[in-house]
């Protein structure tokens, strides 16, 4: 002990057996003196028996209060089951937890209060030493690398060496092959490229799958629509990542855009819901400004002038469908988009 | 041998076991080794205690809901206890996800467990990160235990995301949803990669069991043998200190590591867990059931990740409009290739830090004593600048909330945050710059000339001065004891050329250190101290006429010590700053970022 104090009062210097080169730091000749550490603060805990005792007792108080809280957490797991009624998940996750909590809490306090109170709390000093090692254990370290180096030929047989570089740059690659089949999909652009959208697939209502006749729009209306026959797929989930479909009824005078119009049935028009930055649903619909939003990354599509990007991430205007109404007057696709849908990718142009 | 067994019966049961485990494991040299290690105490070193502690809990809990959870997307019509679910169809992995939260007693205890150590392990690794960085903790030997300490913080980002997807919510769909849309913008491959990670089309049926083994086991394991890397070459090194009286670079001061430590620290680990088990037994974390299963047709407006995914999210917000080309057949995706390379720079530029400011210092030695950040103007302003940019990122990830919430324009508020992005880590780095300067100059003042006690005395000749209380040695040494760089110029090298690293380094040098504050010398001290004697011999003149006039303010614990004087018309701050001036060639200039 007394030694270790010895270590923090002596003079401030930098006296490892290494001498680093300080670099731009400047090192002053004439540094205030480094006093030492600071003298040790005598706690009530240190001089008084009765705060001595107190603190003791506290301690152990902790630990029983913990005692408590265990044991109440089990009790409470059984006293708290949980039913059919779903306020009984609340009590039984609320008294098993602040019982557990308490049971944690409890040693925590005690144990640092103890620590703080009863042990000693006068700070030591204890030497560092350099991380390098000693000369003679870089020397013995070379030596042995050297030696190691002889012995297997390592540096002066050229060909085993290489060789060996070679065949350690391989082995991994047939492991990295063995993930192929991680997708059995062989040409993932071209399954990007289609939707299930055919010549005479109606439009009908996300998500329980009721065709929609033109009559049943009226203009400001807003539809989400799935193809007919989604919810029947094994792949429901995949295809309607492609084919969700937004359908508003707008007045033909206020559409900007000639292609928007032809491709739509008398002011209804039909456009994916899939965003064209990464692909959320743009299920927000402002109407008196016809702006489709983006609840994602807030992309802002213009419905009204072929749904153009006016705002955000997004620079591809979201592909319209072709629409038209079949003998019954329900509303039907004339084909699938005429480019892919959802988020771009490199090969999406080709 | 027969000592041994004797001295184990005298000591009883813990004797023996000390006795048949060093026979067996050499308890006994680790013990000597270890047991009084010296671990230096402040509240700082705390931060990165609780990063540990809270990996433990999500071990423990993430543990028991292996027990339950299900990894399996196949299609199931909900019959639990939930009724607003109640007959929708929903992925396996959703339904046990629901089960754990109804069904099983200290389930849903168990999951928002699980997700508030998880928000706490990323925050506290952060914040611990920031406490290294700003202290300088970070300097030789302890390079390559930063770049250990920032993989950890990159794998905790990573489980924290790959345990979001998990329950397969319509909330964490939509995340996975994002990741497709980045992945599918990468240049060349981005469609095929997608396809490998979701096994064909986007959600399929793999991809919560692929992330599921991601996140109970390769990521934890990473962790884990990284925690183990980090905390071994904190023994190797010994933990740093603040700098003050008696620590220095050849020391540690500190509490040993038993009884002290062990009890400190192993109390924390049981108030960290104590105080995440109450939260999770009070507030509510991502309640799932209200969201329903993915469906990739809806979502709800104002979703929001989990806070350390925030930035990535602004990011993405924060991409100009129109930045997509197509040249030839081809894509660019430049409005997700941008941000991606944003963050993916910002965090190159925090891993490699250590090595830049080492090769701009040149000082090549072993550094134990933590800098206070003042003391390293140029660090701590860089660190402010980058914690502004991470800010606005994050709050970017807000932009409609914020709009929302505050009645402004959505357009508004994002080109305030593009503009806040370039604009605000500036201004971050001048004033965290100039704050820092100021501070190393009031230090030198109070060195100087002590602190202001507001006591006003008029001296017998009518002249007013106020008493200056000096600082006892030990508070001194530490506003002295720093070591402060001086920028370098482009030297030739043995060639007599000027590389362009020489000129690099000789710039960046100038752009760290031109504005440096001195620590004050036991010269300078001296000189202070002759400067107030003829007040202060004045004072002690006159100590009658002294009390008489005394000002308003209650004197403190003055009594024992000398008072020393000073004339408050030989104050000005920039006389202390002057001084050094004239003795070093590049010592304190005036303000200049």
């Amino acid at each position: 002990m007394a030694d270790k104090k010895s270590l923090g009062s002596a003079e401030s210097e930098y006296h490892f057996e290494h001498d680093y080169s300080a670099g731009l730091a400047h090192v002053s000749a004439d540094k205030i003196a480094d006093p030492g550490l600071e003298p040790h603060r005598v706690r009530m805990t240190d001089k008084s028996v009765k705060h001595e005792k107190t603190a003791a007792r506290q301690v152990a108080i902790w630990f029983f209060v913990s005692i408590i809280g265990s044991i109440s957490a089990i009790v409470a797991y059984f006293a708290f089951p949980i039913t059919d009624d779903l306020g009984t998940v609340r009590n039984n996750t609320f008294f098993v937890g602040v019982s557990i909590a308490l049971g944690m809490l409890a040693i925590g306090f005690g144990a640092v209060h103890w620590a703080k109170t009863l042990m000693p709390d006068a700070e030591v000093a204890e030497a560092r030493h350099q991380t390098r090692g000693a000369e003679d254990v870089r020397a013995r370290a070379v030596e042995i690398v050297n030696l190691a180096n002889q012995e297997s030929g390592f540096s002066r047989r050229k060909l085993i060496r290489r060789s060996l570089y070679g065949a350690l740059a391989l082995f991994p690659l047939p492991g990295l092959v063995l993930f192929k089949d991680m997708t059995t999909n062989a040409d993932p652009t071209e399954t990007l490229r289609h939707t299930m959208w055919k010549k005479g697939t109606r439009l009908t209502t996300d998500p329980t799958g009721t065709p929609i006749k033109a009559a049943d729009l009226t203009i400001g209306s807003v539809f989400h629509v799935i193809p007919e026959g989604l919810n029947d797929r094994e792949d429901m989930l995949e295809q309607k990542a492609k084919a969700a479909v937004l359908l508003v009824r707008l007045d033909p005078e206020e559409i900007k855009s000639q292609k928007e119009l032809d491709w739509g049935y008398d002011g209804i028009v039909a456009y994916s819901k899939i965003c064209t930055h990464v692909g959320c649903p743009v299920a927000l619909y402002e109407q008196h400004t016809h702006n489709l939003l983006c609840p994602c990354h807030q992309s802002t599509f213009d419905l009204a002038n072929d749904c153009a990007v006016v705002f955000g991430p997004a620079t591809r205007a979201l592909p319209q469908l072709q629409i038209t109404v079949d003998a019954e007057g329900y509303l039907v696709a004339k084909g699938d988009f005429a480019e892919p849908v959802g988020p771009s990718f490199w090969e999406r142009t080709a | 041998m027969s000592t041994a067994t004797n001295t184990a019966k005298k000591g009883g049961f813990l004797a023996g076991t000390a006795n048949y485990l060093d026979e067996r494991v050499g308890v006994a040299g680790i013990l000597k080794e270890f047991g009084r290690k010296i671990f230096p105490d402040h509240w700082s070193f705390m931060l990165g205690e609780v990063a540990l502690y809270s990996f433990l809990v999500l071990l423990l809990s993430g543990t028991f809901l292996t027990f339950f959870f299900q990894p399996a997307m196949t299609p199931v019509i909900y019959d639990g206890v939930y009724g607003p679910l109640k007959g929708a169809e929903m992925s396996i992995a959703y339904k046990s996800a629901l089960d754990i939260s109804f069904e099983v007693r200290g389930g849903l205890l168990m999951r928002e467990l699980h997700h508030w150590a998880a928000l706490l392990f990323v925050a506290s690794a952060g914040l611990h990160m920031m406490r290294v960085f700003f202290t300088g903790a970070f300097r030789k030997p302890r390079e390559i235990n930063w770049v250990v300490g920032f993989a950890l913080f990159v794998l905790s980002m990573a489980g924290g995301f790959t345990g979001y997807s998990l329950p397969d919510d319509l909330l964490s769909g939509n995340g996975l949803r994002i990741i497709d849309g980045m992945i599918k913008g990468l240049p060349v491959i981005g469609a095929y990669v997608s396809s490998m990670l979701f096994g064909g089309e986007f959600p399929g049926n793999q991809i919560v069991a692929r992330l599921y083994s991601l996140h109970i086991l390769l990521i934890p394991a990473f962790i884990l043998i990284f925690i183990v890397i980090h905390l071994f070459m904190v023994v190797i090194h010994k933990h740093t200190h603040y700098s003050g009286p008696g620590r220095r670079d050849d020391n540690v001061v500190g509490y040993p590591l038993m009884p002290v430590y062990v009890a400190k620290a192993g109390g924390f680990f049981f108030l960290v867990f104590g105080v995440l088990m109450l939260v999770a037994a009070t507030v509510t974390i991502n309640p799932i059931w209200l969201y329903g299963g993915y469906d990739p047709s809806p979502v709800s407006a104002g979703t929001q990740p989990d806070w350390y995914i925030g930035w990535a999210d602004g990011a993405l917000r924060l991409a100009p409009t129109h930045l997509e080309v197509t040249s030839g057949n081809f894509t660019w995706s430049w409005n997700i290739l941008v941000p991606m390379i944003v963050l993916i720079l910002l965090l190159v530029l925090v891993a490699f830090y250590p090595f830049f400011e080492a090769w701009v210092t040149g000082d090549k030695r072993e550094h134990h004593v933590l800098d206070r950040p003042r003391n390293a103007p140029t660090r701590t302003a860089i660190g402010a600048a980058g914690m502004t940019f991470y800010a606005v990122l994050w709050a970017g990830a807000s932009t409609d909330l914020i709009a929302t919430h505050f009645l402004l324009s959505l357009n508004n508020v994002l080109t305030f945050l593009q503009i806040s992005l370039i604009v605000l880590p500036i201004v971050a780095f001048w004033i965290t710059k100039r704050v820092c300067l100021s501070l190393q100059r009031k230090d030198r003042e109070i060195v100087l000339h002590g602190r202001e006690t507001g006591r006003l005395v008029r001296l017998p000749h009518g002249e007013y001065i106020e008493i200056h209380e000096p600082l006892d040695e030990h508070e001194m040494y530490k506003l002295v004891d720093f070591v402060d760089y001086v920028p370098t110029i482009s030297r030739p090298n043995a060639k007599g050329k000027i590389t362009v690293a020489t000129r690099m380094r000789a710039a960046l040098s100038r752009f760290y250190f031109e504005d440096r504050v001195a620590p004050v010398n036991a010269l300078e001290l001296a000189e202070a101290h002759s400067h107030g004697h003829d007040a202060h011999e004045a004072v002690e003149a006159a100590p009658a006429a002294a009390k008489a006039v005394e000002a308003t303010t209650p004197a403190k614990k003055t009594a024992a010590k000398a008072p020393t004087a000073k004339k408050p018309a030989a104050k000005p701050a920039a006389k202390s700053t002057a001084k050094p001036a004239a003795k070093k060639p590049a010592a304190p200039k005036k303000p200049k970022a």
